[in-house]
């Protein structure tokens, strides 16, 4: 099972130690930004946004996705349901391939993956009334009567909390709580299986949040949803996901199931991350050892040579600047890309493989 | 005064009204706080509760009309800076009360070198030479932690990060020595790390230099880690202010006592389903009559509806808190 695999296809070969179905497959997922220069727009190198990834969803579950802005977990979000043309790799919804699929094909599937995006206010068109928001994946998808589409309608904002008889406002009449009720709205009109949440309540107030993230947990529990929730709010992640990804530079640092990553971070990054989380109670602040990681990110269009947390890990070692490590499983479920749980290094790091 | 020392800013009923076109908005209604020397207050609130706009109503930052700080007292070195001159206030502001904003990026200016926007408050306000002044910006970039700190006088804004761009902003807050420093969301724009970063730099920097500090921020976490004192507002008014401890350990407003249990935590136990504030925080658009948590509230009674409760004493720690519900006394049983 510590089997390391190679290249992009190999580096989750023993993922089947779970047994659930799984909906979502990525794996080597390569999202590259050209950088150009001068007045032919010469290609001069790349932002390697994400570098490389691969995990898997499982049906029904919630997925946590996290690291800091620039990380690529947006981006990550986004190339999954083709909203960018990826430039390497392999995304499989629901047994079919989406990175390579031709317009045709890809248009059929939309049916099945959705996205609720971050804010609100710029993802509704503010020219048009909730309800034909709402119809308009039933427009372009469905061929339902009038009044069918209306029915649906209604049933749709009945399932998200929104009154049947604000169908006809536009969306600067609501608030930012609400406004996310009416994108949530939008992504389930066509029953879909796959829903990305990119960062859904980044924009809301505290009060607000617990409100559209009970909403979310509800409509999974009653519609059989399967989410990647992508956020920065660590504490939030901890809440509604079952697993949770931990990125960092356009790459996968960690990736455990719930508790085991907020108990026992293995990557040196997440324990920082996790670390750095101020708690509401002064008595636990006061006696908290902090780890301060020092510097910034660096660039994604430059990453650092070897791991690229080598930069500010507290615990790099002489490896870490020349061998890039290989994300793998080191406990049942718990993947982690550092070279402080080599197989040869874990005697000594006190991790043990399954 | 519950502690010895005299206060170095203290607001008495400030009143803030925005005047719109679909009416007057009362943004800030009967405000009164006070900040002890060396002391770090925090506000906490959520967006529209007034934190921000109490604020600026002090040093007369928002522009006039539409706002107008219509009422109450702010007592500085001697000074109410509600009435006082405009010549008056541009010697305070920037020289003796620091402001940091939440956004490094729109509150540094991207055309000028960030040694020129250090060096503008130590020759308008201290009189500096030009060499003096820019051998104490030197001074004020490295004692924010910024490292090479000579040669970077000469960068732009955009050539540091965000991270990099709020210690800045810090050191520019700082330059003129200020009795008090106000910092409004300084880390929300910030990652996770980087506000580790800064809070700790805050926490250094205010033992070394001893200047009392206003902290608002949503982030009750945030507040747990370094105020003194916390603040905590709603529909434009203080519903509740304790010592840090006692507010996160004996919450009594029922809006404190749900804020603190919407937040998820990193650390300790999960709850299986999050608590929720049902409704939507308040339209301020009349000065309160009644409670303006009312709606939202699980404890709410027929006085909630009929008059406005005035802060009340809990206690002897120095706790206030304006609601007519006693947990002590109308039992603890929460929503």
């Amino acid at each position: 099972m510590l089997d390391a695999g190679e290249g992009a296809g190999g580096a989750l070969a023993g993922h089947d130690t779970d047994p659930r179905r799984k909906l979502v497959e990525v794996r080597g997922l390569k999202m590259y930004f050209p950088i150009t220069s001068g007045l032919l727009r010469r290609h001069v190198g790349d932002v390697k946004a994400v570098d490389n990834v691969s995990f898997d969803i499982y049906e029904g579950e919630t997925l946590g996705l996290v690291g800091e802005s620039g990380c690529g977990k947006s981006t990550t979000g986004r190339a999954l349901l083709r909203l960018y043309e990826v430039t390497d790799g392999v995304v499989k919804i629901d047994g079919q391939e989406v990175a390579r699929a031709d317009a045709r094909t890809l248009r059929r599937m939309r049916t099945t993956m959705q996205m609720v995006f971050q804010d609100p206010q710029a993802s509704l068109n503010p020219r048009m009334t909730v309800a034909s928001i709402i119809s308009e994946p039933l427009d372009e998808h469905t061929r339902l009567s009038k009044k069918e589409k209306l029915a649906r309608i209604y049933e749709l904002m009945d399932a998200v909390g929104l009154n049947r008889t604000f169908a006809n406002r536009y969306p600067h009449e609501f608030s930012g709580g609400q406004r996310q009720r009416i994108g949530i709205a939008r992504a389930l009109a066509l029953n879909p299986k796959f829903i990305v949440c990119d960062e859904p309540i980044a924009a809301l107030d505290v009060s607000i949040q617990a409100q559209v993230v009970n909403l979310l947990e509800e409509l999974q529990e009653k519609l059989g949803l399967t989410y990647l929730f992508i956020s920065h709010d660590l504490s939030m992640v901890r809440h509604i996901a079952d697993r949770v990804a931990v990125m960092y530079l356009g790459q996968m640092a960690e990736l455990a199931p719930r508790e085991a990553l907020y108990s026992t971070p293995l990557h040196p990054y997440t324990e920082a991350l996790l670390s750095a989380v101020p708690d509401p109670d002064p008595a636990v602040e006061t006696r908290r050892e902090r780890i301060i990681l020092s510097g910034d990110v660096p660039s994604p269009a430059n990453p650092p040579k070897g791991c690229n947390f080598c930069t500010r890990c507290p615990k790099v070692l002489p490896i870490c600047k020349d061998v890039e490590p290989v994300f793998r499983e080191v406990q049942p479920r718990h993947y982690v890309a550092c070279h402080l749980y080599d197989p040869d290094m874990t005697q000594d790091a006190g991790a043990t493989g399954a | 005064m519950p502690d010895g020392a005299l206060p170095v800013l203290e607001v008495k009923d400030l009143k803030t009204v925005f005047r719109t076109r679909g009416g007057q908005v009362h943004a800030v209604n009967s405000v009164s706080f006070h900040l002890r020397p060396g002391e770090l207050l925090g506000v906490v609130g959520e967006s529209g509760s007034g934190k921000s706009v109490t604020m600026m109503s002090l040093i007369g930052l928002l522009p006039s009309p539409p706002a107008n700080v219509s009422d109450g007292q702010i007592l500085f070195d001697g000074h109410d800076l509600r009435t006082a001159s405009e010549e008056t206030l541009r010697k305070i502001r920037g020289a003796r009360i620091g402001f940091i904003f939440q956004d490094p990026m729109t509150s540094l200016n991207p055309v000028f070198t960030v040694g020129f926007q250090l060096m503008e408050p130590l020759r308008k306000h201290m009189g500096l030479s030009k060499a003096r002044a820019r051998d104490r910006a030197v001074e004020l970039l490295e004692l924010v932690g910024i490292p090479d700190a000579r040669p970077r006088l000469k960068d732009y804004p955009h050539q540091f990060s965000g991270g990099m761009r709020q210690r800045v902003m810090i050191a520019i807050a700082l330059a003129c020595d200020p009795k008090v420093l106000i910092a409004d969301e300084p880390t929300t724009a910030l990652d996770v790390t980087i506000q580790a970063q800064i809070i700790e730099l805050v926490k250094e920097l205010r033992e070394k230099l001893g200047m009392a500090i206003v902290w608002i921020t949503h982030d009750l976490g945030v507040i747990a880690g370094i105020a003194d004192r916390v603040m905590v507002m709603y529909g434009g008014q203080v519903v509740e202010q304790a010592p840090a401890r006692e507010l996160f350990a004996n919450p009594q407003h029922p809006y404190t006592r749900a804020l603190l249990k919407t937040v998820p935590k990193v650390h300790g136990a999960r709850e299986p389903k999050l608590n929720v504030i049902e409704g939507q925080p308040p339209i301020l658009m009349a000065a309160p009559s009644a409670c303006s948590f009312r709606d939202r509230c699980a404890h709410a009674f027929a006085r909630c509806g009929a008059e406005n409760p005035r802060r009340r004493p809990v206690g002897a720690n120095g706790h206030d808190v304006a609601c007519f519900w006693d947990a002590a006394t109308q039992g603890e049983a929460d929503a």
